[in-house]
Order: C-alpha cells, then structure tokens, then sequence
C-alpha cells in the first residue's frame, strides 16, 4: 500500500482531481483532500463525512446528571444537619450543583466528541506537506501497488504542482 | 511586508506571516514587558507570602466590613471573563462575520480573568488552604461534607465549569492553528505542536467538525455563562442580614454587567493587540465599530438594571435599606464614588459612541473602554461595601473601611498578572485566529451590481 499527494494552488484542479479519481474506479475513503481553511462543504466533490457528534453531549448529560444528583444527595444525607425544621434534601440548592455538573459533563462529552469525530489524535498522519496551511490543496490517496500509476497520472493529468510519494 | 493578494495562496501566506509574527518571532518589547510584569507579579506573591504569615490584620478589613477590596477584584474579573462567551459563542451562533479577529482574544481573557478571579477567595479567606475543607469532601471519618446549600460552594463550582469549558472551548478551536504551528517550527517546538495537535490534517470530517463542534460548543457554553454570574450574585443576594445585597435582579443585573466589563475589555485588549503587533490589516476600525454598537446596546440594558435595582430597592419603603441608598448616594465619600462610577460606568463613554468618528478611533476607543472598567469595578465596590459599613442600632463594633496599600497592590497585581499570562500565551500560540482570517478570504468575493462592484461574504445554508 502506497499513499500519494498532489498539491494544487486553484481549488478547480484540486475538482478535477477528485473527479479523476472517482472516474477512474477509486473507492471514496481512499481519497481525501487537504486544505488550510474550510471549504464549502461538496466544493471537491468530495465525500460528505457523517457524524453522530450530538450522541455525546447528551450521553455526557446523562451521566453529569444522574453523578450529580448521586453526590448531592448522598452528601446531605451523609451530614443529615436539620436546618430551621427543613427537609434534609433541599432541591434548589440540589438544581444549582446539578446543572452545573450536568453542563460541565455535556462539555467534556462534546470535547471528547469533536476529537473523535475528527479521527484524531492521529498518530501516524501519513503523507503530508506543510504548504498545505499556506494555501495548497491537496489530494491525497492511499492505493495498492499496482493502482500506482494509474493514481499517480490522474493527479499529473490534473495539473498538480506536485507529487509526494510515502 | 507583503501585501494583501487576491490570490487565495497568498493571502494565507500574508496571514500566516503577520499574525505568527508575535508567536515566531519576539518583539523587541515583549521581553522588557515581561520582565516589569514578572518582577511585580513576583512581589505580588511574596506579599500574599507575608499575608500568609501574618493573618487578614495587614488589609483594612475589620468588623463589620469583612468583604472588601479582594471580592470587589473577584467579582470584577468574573465579570471581565464574560466577554468571552459572550462575543465568542454569540457571534459564531449568529455567524457574525466581524467576530474573526475578536474570539480568540475574547476566549484567552476568559481564561486568564476566570483563573485570576479564583485566586481571590483564597487570598480573602486568609488561610487559604482552609477554603479545601468547604470545597471537597476531605475527611470522611469526620463525616463532613460540603454544604450544597451555601452560594460559597455553588460559586466555584459554577466557576471551575466555566473555567473547564472555556478551556477546552479555546483548545478545540486552537487545533487547525496549532497545525499551521507544527509546520512551521523545529526542534523542540515542533515537537510540542505535533502533540497539541493531535495530527491535524484538514480533511473536509475535521474542517466539519470544527464548525459543528464550534456551533454547539457555543451553545453549551452560553447558558454557563449565563448562570456563572448569576451564581456569583447569590453571593450576596441570598444574604438576608445585609442591606443593598437582598435583591431578586442581582443575578440579570450582574450577569449584564458582566457583558458590559467583559466587551470593554475585549476593546482594550484588540487595540493593544493592534499597536502592540501592528495587525492593521486584521483588526481593523469597523471591528472597533461593531463592539462599540453592541456595548451601547448592552451599556443601556446595564444603566436600565442599575436603576431598577436602586427603584425597587427604595419601592419597599424599609427603612434600613433607604437609609443604605441614602448613604451610598448622597454622604461623603460614597456619593464622590457613585458619581464617578455614574459618569465612567456610562455617562462619559456611551454618548461618545454614538459618533461613527470615535468609535472608529482606536485610542478613544481604547480609553473610553478603560473609563468603563473603571466604572464597573466602582459598581462592584458600591455593592458590596456600603451595606456592611453602614452603621446598624445595637451593633457596637462597626466601623468605616479603608482599603490598605496591600489590597490597593494585590490589586494592581491582578491587572500585571493577567497581562503576564497573555504577553506569555501570545508567544506560543497566536492571538487572532488564523483559520478563521483564512475562511473569511475563502468565503469572499467581489461581485458586480450594475456598474457597483461589491464586496460580499456568503456562507453556507445548514441543511
């Protein structure tokens, strides 16, 4: 398995280049392109990645709520101090401490989904050019050894700057 | 310098180049900066050291007046650290085109205002490391555990969540920048920034979610902030005993307040991000503009709530309280205070924005934001100490407050410390975010009405 990346100065090569390689039989997840800054979303024709980022903050709610309300509770209960013949559960001062760690938890939750949603951390991020934060895009494609050529001339043919090879 | 281009290429290289200018390189100024800065904040904690030893007896805080100049500096820096949320999560919600330059800095003073408003309950109790036994379980044999029902317990929590999120808010939008970073810097550097960021590509999935994860960042983000500051006047508003703090409004009066400090802030922040770093090109007169139209939206909320405060106070007609207004309004000093925090608050500043020629004059703008900080901390200090120092029947031990110097430099030192703390964080991370400057290019093009040519920027319909 090798991986290719062609670098484009105008985003309508860069098109064209994932064009190429949809036309050429390629399997979308085998391509991807590089950019410095976001795009319009489809403005490569590229492949609309799905994501199920709203699953975490609310599994995060969940368990901030249901851990707060256990901490809040067990440590009334535990110090069970009457107050003016009150009840020793006091729910609005329970609601303030729930909210909070139900927020903070949906944060951490979230936190944690836009990294995984991200694919990150990646620790082996594979071919790359550090010209891609100045401004090139590139098309990048992981094949088999005997698909080589045929990627490499697709991403020539293109009108690419430049090929890297890993 | 290279000028703008409108090649897209080129544009990203003149970014890149100006705004890492801080982060790349030093200015020739930052180290003499940081130094003065650094000595200051350095005898700022051999004084705490000394406060330590000695106990509360070196401030001017005696009976009755037991919240003074540091919760005054508390809840001033809490109220400074809502600008973040505020311009960040507001203005990408809305995608509000003028926030690029802002959120950044907005963020980072979010931080560094939280994490220094913090430090101050500890430096009040005297004995910091007793604040430990309020906060956390910390002997089960003795089966004490923390009071939920004391706003002294629901306020760190409040403020460490803030705190947590506004960090991890800030590290999530850093992740692309933090890649422009690694690609840039060698040796030990680099290596710090390839682990930050996490092998940071920009496939069109991480472009997505930053942009997603952004917007629903922002959305969980506001309704915290909402509440911290609300939390913060339960300090006060749940305390029956004092006069002046026992108020329904304080929670939407102190959270608007906030706003109030926080944006000003921001505008004092931006135009010595400008003179400082020379990003001309980037933070530039409008943006100054569109903060000074929204700070006399929110100036005029805030004096709406100041008043109502005050009217609903004396509408009661209890006499202790009208006598605490009478005080705070009309007796030496306080009334010198009130005027002064009357005329800095809003007087002076908002009728100065309403004139497009200021508010797109960097230095009056600069100094009008100053002159609401200014205002706002006096708005805090009026709070809080009047009612505690007003003289009650049948209490023997009261007495008038006079801040000592060592309050007046723990003070002072605040302002140095998070100075400090910014000067630090802009040579290893960039001030303004450079994705965000890069995505404006990306979405904006000229086009042609007629024989106008106009500028636009477009942006995309969520399905």
């Amino acid at each position: 398995m090798k991986s290719l990346l062609g670098l484009y100065l105008d985003p309508n090569d860069a098109a064209n280049a994932m064009d190429g390689l949809k036309e050429g039989g390629f399997e979308q997840g085998t391509f991807d392109v590089l950019t410095g800054t976001p795009y319009p979303e489809g403005a490569f024709g590229e492949h609309v990645p799905q994501h199920r980022l709203f699953r975490f903050p609310a599994f995060g709610a969940i368990i901030g709520f249901s851990l707060s309300l256990f901490l809040t509770t067990a440590t009334q209960l535990a110090y069970p101090l009457i107050t003016g013949g009150k009840p020793i559960l006091s729910i609005f001062a329970m609601l303030i401490i729930m909210y909070e760690m139900t927020m903070l938890s949906a944060v951490i939750f979230s936190v944690i989904g836009i990294i995984f949603e991200s694919r990150l951390p990646n620790i082996s991020p594979g071919v790359y050019d550090s010209r891609i934060t100045e401004g090139y895009i590139g098309v990048v494609i992981s094949v088999e050894d005997s698909e080589f050529n045929k990627a490499k001339k697709i991403l020539e043919k293109s009108g690419s700057e430049e090929i890297k090879e890993a | 310098m290279q000028q703008r281009n409108n090649e897209n290429r080129l544009s990203q290289e003149y970014t890149n180049s100006v705004l890492l200018n801080g982060t790349l390189q030093t200015p020739k100024w930052w180290p003499y900066l940081v130094s003065i800065l650094g000595f200051f904040v350095v005898v700022g904690f051999v004084l705490f050291g000394v406060q330590i030893k000695y106990g509360l007896g070196v401030t001017g805080l005696n009976r009755p007046v037991y919240w003074g100049l540091y919760i005054t500096t508390f809840v001033f820096w809490v109220g400074i650290s809502h600008a973040g949320i505020m311009i960040s999560a507001i203005l990408r919600l809305t995608q509000a085109e003028w926030r690029r330059p802002v959120t950044r800095a907005a963020e980072i003073l979010t931080i560094f205002s939280l994490a220094t408003a913090l430090v101050f309950p500890l430096i009040h109790a005297g004995r910091t490391w007793r604040i430990i036994y309020w906060l956390m379980p910390y002997d089960v044999s003795r089966g004490i555990w923390p009071n939920i029902r004391s706003p002294l317990f629901m306020d760190p929590i409040a403020i460490s969540t803030y705190l947590t999120g506004s960090t991890l808010f800030l590290f999530v939008a850093l992740l692309p920048d933090l890649a422009v970073l690694r690609d840039r810097t060698t040796g030990f550097r680099k290596g710090f920034y390839t682990i930050l960021a996490l092998g940071w590509r920009g496939n069109p999935r991480q472009w997505k979610m930053q942009v997603v994860g952004g917007i629903l960042l922002s959305a969980l983000m506001l309704p915290i902030f909402v509440s911290v500051h609300s939390i913060v006047s339960w300090d006060f508003a749940v305390t029956t005993a004092v006069e002046g703090w026992h108020s329904t409004i304080f929670a939407p009066y102190f959270v608007i307040g906030a706003v109030h400090s926080g944006v000003s802030a921001v505008v004092t922040m931006m135009a010595l991000m400008r003179w400082g770093w020379g990003w001309n090109d980037f933070i530039r007169p409008e943006h100054f503009d569109a903060l000074a139209r929204l700070l006399t939206v929110v100036a005029t909320a805030w004096l709406g709530f100041t008043f109502l405060e005050l009217l609903f106070a004396v509408y009661g007609l209890d006499a202790p309280e009208i006598a605490l207004r009478e005080m705070q309004i009309f007796q030496y000093p306080w009334n010198m205070l009130f005027l002064l925090f009357l005329l800095t608050g809003y007087i002076l500043p908002v009728p100065m924005w309403i004139f497009k020629r200021i508010r797109t004059n960097i230095a009056l703008m600069f100094w009008s934001s100053i002159l609401v900080n200014i205002g706002m901390w006096l708005e805090r200090f009026l709070i809080i100490v009047p009612g505690l120092a007003r003289r009650t029947p049948f209490v023997f031990t009261w007495d008038a407050y006079s801040p000592s110097w060592f309050e007046w430099y723990v003070l002072f030192w605040s302002f140095c410390w998070v100075t400090l703390l910014m000067l630090i964080f802009s040579r290893i991370f960039p001030l303004v975010p450079l994705f965000e400057q890069k995505e404006s290019e990306v979405f904006s093009d000229d086009i042609k009405i007629g024989r106008a040519t106009v500028p636009t920027i477009f942006r995309e319909e969520e399905e």
